[in-house]
């Protein structure tokens, strides 16, 4: 395997791929997303639960590659217990460390586990499967209904 | 050993492919110490020399508009691109000179059909016929059509082999049946469909029928008259040819018949403001200035094409798809989508537990490139139950040893996300 399939592939993502976390629906679910990369073929459907502005649960429903796939596990048990404004902030610091040059430092403080997707920033095409639930997760915090794609995003 | 072997040495393929591959620059380029290995043929295809030097010596020695200067440029630029409407007459064995248009590519043949020639012959309670495996091109112009009409569109269904299901054909051929659409190359599974039987079904109820074969044209000898089809529309970048530059074939009769397209330029005989006339087919449906150069350019790759041995570079491909599709299947929880009796080399793949955009992002990493997602085939997916395939698809410059460096790719792919 080459170093750059290694950056990309990285233990944690192949895990949370092939079992993911906080798969399935949400009851009682009071906000909702949907996203979709249509020529990848990419879905996600998102609920959470929020309440007094803590996301207290969070569901993630979709098919995709496994960069998408881990991508929503790991972004689903980053957010749960957070407040929005953190969720927000999260999702800010994600979209930044995968669109910034291959070489950027990458804060590992703030982004902890979320670092592993460090890698797709040698692959610009992979870009848009990390950000997918992301944006996903920003819509459905935010107040609009419309239908989320990141597939117009580069790595720049 | 139980076998016995046919004694007589019978060459796996005559086709000379170590000779035709120096005539396509991008095939001796390296990368990271690899050579590339192109195998997404069924999007587009390279071009040999002979195609880049004919387009950049139009520009460089013959560039002028065609049809109207009566200096020497014009008058031979109009020679050369009507040299290349004869010779893809020639190419698609059409009756009639006149019977070609140049197009964009095979999707503005269709709507240009779907505009010109259907949507003034149908309307409410009419029905449009086209099938399960249908690219996206010849399904959103007749549902445009549709919306515009009132028309109904229907579709032949296709088996789990990823066949057209004929049995259920003669039922859908009805009085409101007004047109049929049908591919005869499925880009995404590699069927290669009885066009000439469903047009002679087509034709026994006085339907007429247009075939896209824009994966049949860069593959197999094209015979319009002997399909008996009333248009067939092709892409001049999958045959190894310029993007931007195709052409429909039409019965005289119908392009006769039928409006323009598009208005402008070219395609008029006079115009005044109380009304115009136009220019009798094809310039009636080639409006404002074409594209010259791509068009200079698809005449070299019909040039090129026509010097090949069609019988032995047949041979070849059929080869590939068979060590191909061999080699593939002995690899761990490799399945593969679309296994048509008839069938070009296109060979759509899943693997266990991988997503096929993973799989082409680590074949990429060994500079083989395939095509990954539902090749603008969203329903053949919805149908398979599937949300997207890999797909190697080959060209007749395509070697054993690429296929070798597909399958030692493919294995990868297990080690990356293990068995």
């Amino acid at each position: 395997m080459t170093d750059r399939l290694r950056d990309l592939y990285q233990q944690i993502i192949l895990d949370h791929n092939r079992s993911p976390r906080n798969r399935g629906r949400l009851e009682h679910a009071n906000r909702h997303a949907e996203g979709s990369n249509p020529l990848c073929g990419d879905k996600m459907s998102l609920e959470l639960k929020v309440d007094d502005g803590i996301i207290t649960d969070v569901r993630f429903e979709g098919s995709g590659c496994a960069i998408s796939q881990a991508s929503a596990s790991l972004m689903t048990s980053a957010v749960k217990g957070k407040s929005v404004a953190e969720a927000e902030a999260l999702f800010r610091a994600f979209r930044s460390m995968v669109t910034a040059p291959a070489t950027a430092p990458i804060d590992k403080d703030v982004l902890g586990k979320l670092a592993a997707f460090g890698g797709v920033r040698q692959f610009p095409a992979r870009v848009k499967c990390a950000n997918l639930s992301w944006h996903t997760l920003h819509a459905a915090l935010g107040e609009t209904d419309d239908p989320v794609t990141t597939e117009q995003e580069g790595a720049g | 050993m139980g076998m016995v072997h046919e004694l007589t040495a019978v060459p796996r393929s005559d086709f000379d492919v170590e000779r035709v591959r120096l005539d396509f620059p991008i095939l001796q380029q390296v990368h990271h110490g690899r050579s590339l290995v192109y195998l997404d043929n069924a999007a587009t295809s390279q071009k040999p020399r002979q195609v880049i030097d004919a387009v950049t010596r139009y520009y460089e020695t013959e560039n002028a508009n065609i049809h109207r200067g009566v200096y020497r440029l014009s008058a031979e630029a109009t020679l050369a691109y009507e040299h290349v409407r004869a010779a893809t007459q020639q190419f698609l064995r059409a009756a009639d000179l006149h019977e070609i248009v140049f197009v964009r590519g095979t999707t503005e043949a269709i709507n240009l059909v779907a505009q010109s020639f259907v949507r003034p012959r149908i309307g409410p309670g009419d029905e449009v016929l086209i099938s399960h495996m249908e690219h996206h091109s010849n399904i959103v112009p007749w549902q445009i059509v549709a919306e515009q009409t009132g028309a109904t569109l229907r579709v032949i269904p296709m088996t789990d082999d990823g066949e057209l299901d004929l049995d259920a054909l003669p039922p859908l051929l009805t009085d409101r049946t007004k047109f049929v659409s049908i591919v005869h190359i499925s880009n995404s599974l590699g069927t290669v469909n009885p066009v000439k039987d469903i047009t002679a079904m087509a034709h026994d109820r006085g339907i007429p029928i247009l075939i896209d074969g824009a994966q049949a044209a860069p593959h197999m000898p094209i015979d319009v008259c002997s399909i008996g089809c009333d248009f067939y529309a092709v892409s001049g970048h999958k045959m190894f040819g310029p993007t931007g530059i195709g052409a429909l074939y039409g019965l005289a009769e119908h392009l006769e018949a039928m409006p323009p397209y598009h208005g402008g330029g070219e395609m008029i005989r006079s115009v005044s403001f109380d009304g115009t006339t136009y220019a009798p087919p094809p310039a009636k449906f080639e409006a404002g200035t074409p594209n010259i150069a791509g068009t200079i350019g698809l005449g070299a790759s019909l040039d090129y094409l026509r010097k090949l041995d069609w019988t032995a570079l047949q041979r070849h491909e059929a080869d590939l798809r068979d060590y191909a599709t061999e080699a593939l299947l002995d690899v761990p929880g490799l399945r593969i989508v679309g296994n048509a009796a008839s069938k070009a080399a296109v060979i759509s793949f899943v693997m266990q537990g991988v997503h096929p955009h993973d799989i082409g992002t680590i074949l990429d990493q060994r500079e083989v490139a395939i095509r990954a997602g539902h090749h603008c085939t969203q329903p053949v997916m919805d149908r398979l139950g599937i949300p997207a395939t890999a797909r190697a698809s080959f060209a007749f410059y395509n070697t054993r040893d690429d296929v070798d460096r597909l399958v030692e790719a493919v294995r990868e792919v297990r080690g990356v996300f293990g068995p």
